[in-house]
């Protein structure tokens, strides 16, 4: 009862303590966009905007999926090397160019379609398995995994470039509807059906328990290794997209192209100011953490700036996030 | 030697504590405590569970050092500030919990944080080796010092940490519940080693709650009750009754509550679930227990004698490595709690945070055990708030309302909620870990209530607990579990908490 008081009585003070992870990434994201105005004439239009929006589309896709992977305390390193795998994958099921040199098993298109995206279910099946029956933590499991499927992407292509993919993919990597590129919508139908599984179903609120305390979802009787196997399924399968989507956005698949994604996906997530420990945060943190990312690779494009300093610059925005996420986890421990 | 250990007008006590009070907060834990030890003894200690023993002990070894009353050390007044004073006084301890390196060779164990070097500031492997080897064979044991500790029996490693705390100088070994792990082959090699350690003219304090150990190998016993210490006498002559009535205090047997009961078992009511000669293989086995609808089964049994494990295996939380769980008859392995969940069991673990969410509201630590009752895929906030609700209200949960942050609740009203979880749909069988430990006598009276309430309304009620008081307020039968295996059991007439002691 005096405890109870107690919370209600820290006032602002504690709202700020529990917002914390909520409110440094909106007022990063504002003093960016800001920024960015002020300096460049041509960052604050319309068509930077959906530039923007299309720059961080591959990328919300594959977020999507880490933010179930980390809500449950979890890791996955291997997001952007299944998305290479799988998109490569995707080529080899569909007929190349004479030229093109390379192993190929040209099927129907959806049915190429459908067993691409199986692959992307074994992947993440493969990691599950090893996290929750053999019992390797995820950092190491999925380092292993990211080896597998740069592996697996190195045989089918061996060195060299595929070009065509199915009509479905290739019109929905490359086009647009109502000026509003394919990859964007399917993002975003992503990033709301994330964030409807994790607010609004029992499988959502289970995900959050058991990042919140696994040992009390366990004792609750939540299976806990379910859940856990789960999330790494969704992660391979959304990576899975991801990397069908960007082969035919960027036109080509090859070995190797996807190196910036896993960096630039766990930031997302992580600057959006979902806690590494689990059980905080949600798709909403993430898009939030998505603009961020897009704005300042964006912005950093619009004023002259050496291009070397820019990976250093994105290198500090990520460590004052990890700071405040850590920090964010501390003081709610305290409070 | 008991004549020397009353004696001593000449020699000058090992150790003596006069009139040694300590209280925490204005409340007393121990209270004119007189306690003698010579050189050349070995002094049981005994007492209940907040008699005394630790925080008098822990005066001995440093750890508080604002206390009333004087210590003296071989005659000299001294009065330790730290733990380091009392170890270079020549108070060693070895701790219910070993402290030992399981990774590190025994030899890097025994001179652990004082490793000899060489002329070239690196360690003398050579010496310690060599010294180590020469310690062990000096307590009559022969274990290869270059063995990696985890791979030794509990009870070898425990003789490893003895022979640190010898070779770092001590005088006076301080053991608490040395025997509670040990097999009795193993107890007896123990006595062998502390003979030799008394015949050196060291004196040792041996603290248990295992009686017989203590008649065995004691010479002298100091009984502590309430804080104070209320018997002291040589051990010859002595018997296992008379220990336990001064433990519990002479003629109130049965005037207090949870002094004695009657026990109300009734065989003719169904079996709900069966235990078959279970083990985990480790620290259980071969435990068979027949838990009844309607009827609170106690198991009683000190800490560390197989009861967490027994309620873990039973909640499908650490597989079974031998016997069989039968639900209604029915042979059930289980993969998960989940599936423990499933066949209507529930668990309330003794520590209340292993099975709650601090940073959660009240109504998401309620509803997680029952969602899958309250909705079918889609969660509904309002249902799980308005069953929440009607538990707070029904278990005097003393907080603002459902919304509430977990963390923001007492103890005793924590506790209530983590059986809440368990309430909306009743279980088939309910598993109570420690229910009442570590509450305010208000919310244990609740909590008592409630589980009656359960039993009443036909869940078969499991309690595991160390404290006889709970056993014997809750229990219709008791099972009594000693190291690992079924001790005793009692199902009719009036149990004494003497009885009880006394199985353990």
């Amino acid at each position: 009862m005096q405890e109870a008081g107690e919370t209600k009585a820290g006032g602002l003070k504690a709202v700020l303590t529990d917002q914390l992870r909520n409110i440094a990434p909106v007022f990063t994201l504002m003093v960016l966009v800001i920024f960015f105005s002020a300096a460049s004439p041509s960052f604050f239009t319309a068509d930077n905007f959906m530039n923007i929006l299309s720059q961080v589309s591959i990328t919300a896709i594959i977020a999507v999926g880490l933010t179930f992977v980390i809500l449950t305390a979890e890791i996955d390193l291997s997001v952007a090397a299944i998305a290479n795998a799988v998109g490569i994958t995707l080529a080899y099921f569909t007929l190349q160019p004479e030229y093109v040199n390379i192993a190929n098993l040209p099927l129907n298109g959806v049915i190429a379609i459908v067993l691409t995206l199986a692959t992307a279910v074994v992947f993440g099946l493969v990691t599950a398995f090893g996290v929750t029956w053999i019992g390797i933590p995820s950092f190491i499991m999925t380092l292993a995994m990211m080896q597998i499927a740069n592996g697996v992407s190195a045989l089918l292509v061996r060195g060299q470039i595929a070009y065509n993919y199915p009509d479905l993919i290739t019109t929905l990597g490359t086009e647009s509807v109502f000026g509003i590129r394919w990859t964007i919508i399917v993002a975003v139908l992503f990033l709301a059906a994330g964030h409807f599984v994790l607010k609004y179903t029992r499988y959502g609120r289970y995900i959050y328990m058991t990042g919140g305390n696994r040992e009390a979802a366990e004792y609750s009787g939540v299976n806990v290794k379910f859940i856990i196997g789960s999330v790494l399924v969704i992660g391979a399968v959304c990576s899975g997209v991801a990397g069908m989507l960007a082969v035919a956005y960027f036109g080509s698949a090859q070995q190797n192209q996807f190196d910036t994604y896993l960096l630039d996906a766990i930031a997302a997530v992580v600057v959006g100011g979902t806690s590494l420990f689990g059980g905080r945060g949600g798709i909403g943190n993430t898009i939030v953490g998505l603009l961020v990312l897009g704005v300042l690779n964006n912005g950093l494009d619009h004023i002259q700036i050496d291009s070397f300093l820019k990976i250093l610059i994105r290198g500090l925005i990520l460590l004052s996030a990890l700071i405040i996420n850590v920090y964010a986890q501390r003081l709610r421990e305290k409070g | 030697m008991s004549a020397q250990a009353q004696g001593g007008g000449d020699v000058p006590p090992l150790l003596e504590l006069s009139a040694v009070s300590k209280s925490f907060g204005g409340v007393a834990a121990i209270k004119d405590v007189d306690f003698r030890l010579f050189e050349g003894e070995i002094h049981g200690l005994i007492g209940e569970n907040g008699a005394g023993k630790s925080t008098s002990m822990k005066v001995i070894a440093g750890v508080h050092s604002d206390y009333d009353g004087v210590m003296r050390v071989g005659g000299r007044q001294v009065r330790f500030r730290n733990a380091r004073d009392a170890l270079d006084a020549g108070i060693g301890m070895v701790h219910q919990e070993l402290s030992t390196v399981p990774d590190l060779s025994v030899a890097e164990n025994v001179f652990l944080g004082q490793q000899p070097l060489t002329r070239f500031g690196t360690v003398d492997w050579r010496r310690i080796n060599r010294e180590a080897r020469r310690l062990i064979a000096s307590l009559g044991l022969d274990i290869d010092p270059t063995t990696t500790m985890g791979a030794l029996p509990v009870g070898i490693q425990q003789l490893v940490e003895l022979s640190r705390v010898l070779f770092s100088g001590a005088r006076i070994i301080i053991l608490d519940e040395p025997t509670s792990a040990l097999s009795p082959p193993e107890v007896k090699r123990l006595f062998d080693v502390l003979r030799k350690i008394r015949a050196d003219g060291r004196g040792i304090v041996f603290i248990s709650h295992f009686l017989d150990d203590v008649l065995e190998i004691s010479d002298s016993v100091t009984v502590f009750r309430n804080g104070r210490t209320v018997a002291s006498g040589p051990a010859t002559g002595l018997s296992k009754d008379e220990m336990i009535s001064s433990m519990i205090g002479r003629g109130s047997i049965g005037m207090h509550m949870g002094e004695s009961a009657e026990l109300a078992s009734d065989d003719s009511k169904p079996v709900v679930m069966e235990a078959e000669a279970i083990g985990d293989g480790k620290m259980l086995r071969d435990v068979s227990l027949k838990l009844r609808a309607g009827e609170i089964t106690g198991v009683y049994g000190f800490m560390g004698c197989g009861q967490i494990e027994f309620a873990r295996a039973a909640f499908g939380k650490i597989p079974l490595q031998q016997g069989r769980i039968l639900v209604d008859g029915e042979e059930i392995s289980f993969r998960s709690t989940a599936d423990a969940k499933s066949r209507g069991i529930a668990f309330v673990p003794e520590n209340r945070s292993m099975m709650l969410f601090r940073s959660e509201p009240i109504y998401k630590n309620v509803s997680i055990a029952i969602l899958e009752r309250i909705h079918r895929l889609l969660l509904k906030p309002d249902a799980e708030r308005s069953i929440t609700k009607t538990h707070i209200d029904d278990l005097q949960i003393k907080t603002q309302g459902a919304d509430m942050e977990l963390g923001s609740l007492s103890g005793g009203n924590q506790q209530k909620v983590a059986l809440a979880k368990w309430l909306t749909h009743l279980p088939k069988v309910l598993i109570l870990s420690e229910p009442t430990r570590g509450m305010d006598v208000g919310a244990k009276e609740d909590v008592i209530r409630i589980i009656k309430k359960l039993r009443d309304q036909g869940v078969a009620i499991l309690v595991l607990s160390s404290e006889p008081e709970t056993i014997l307020t809750l229990a219709d039968r008791v099972t009594v579990l000693r190291k690992g295996v079924v001790a005793k059991e009692f199902s009719s007439g009036v149990l004494h908490k003497a009885d009880l002691l006394s199985a353990a």
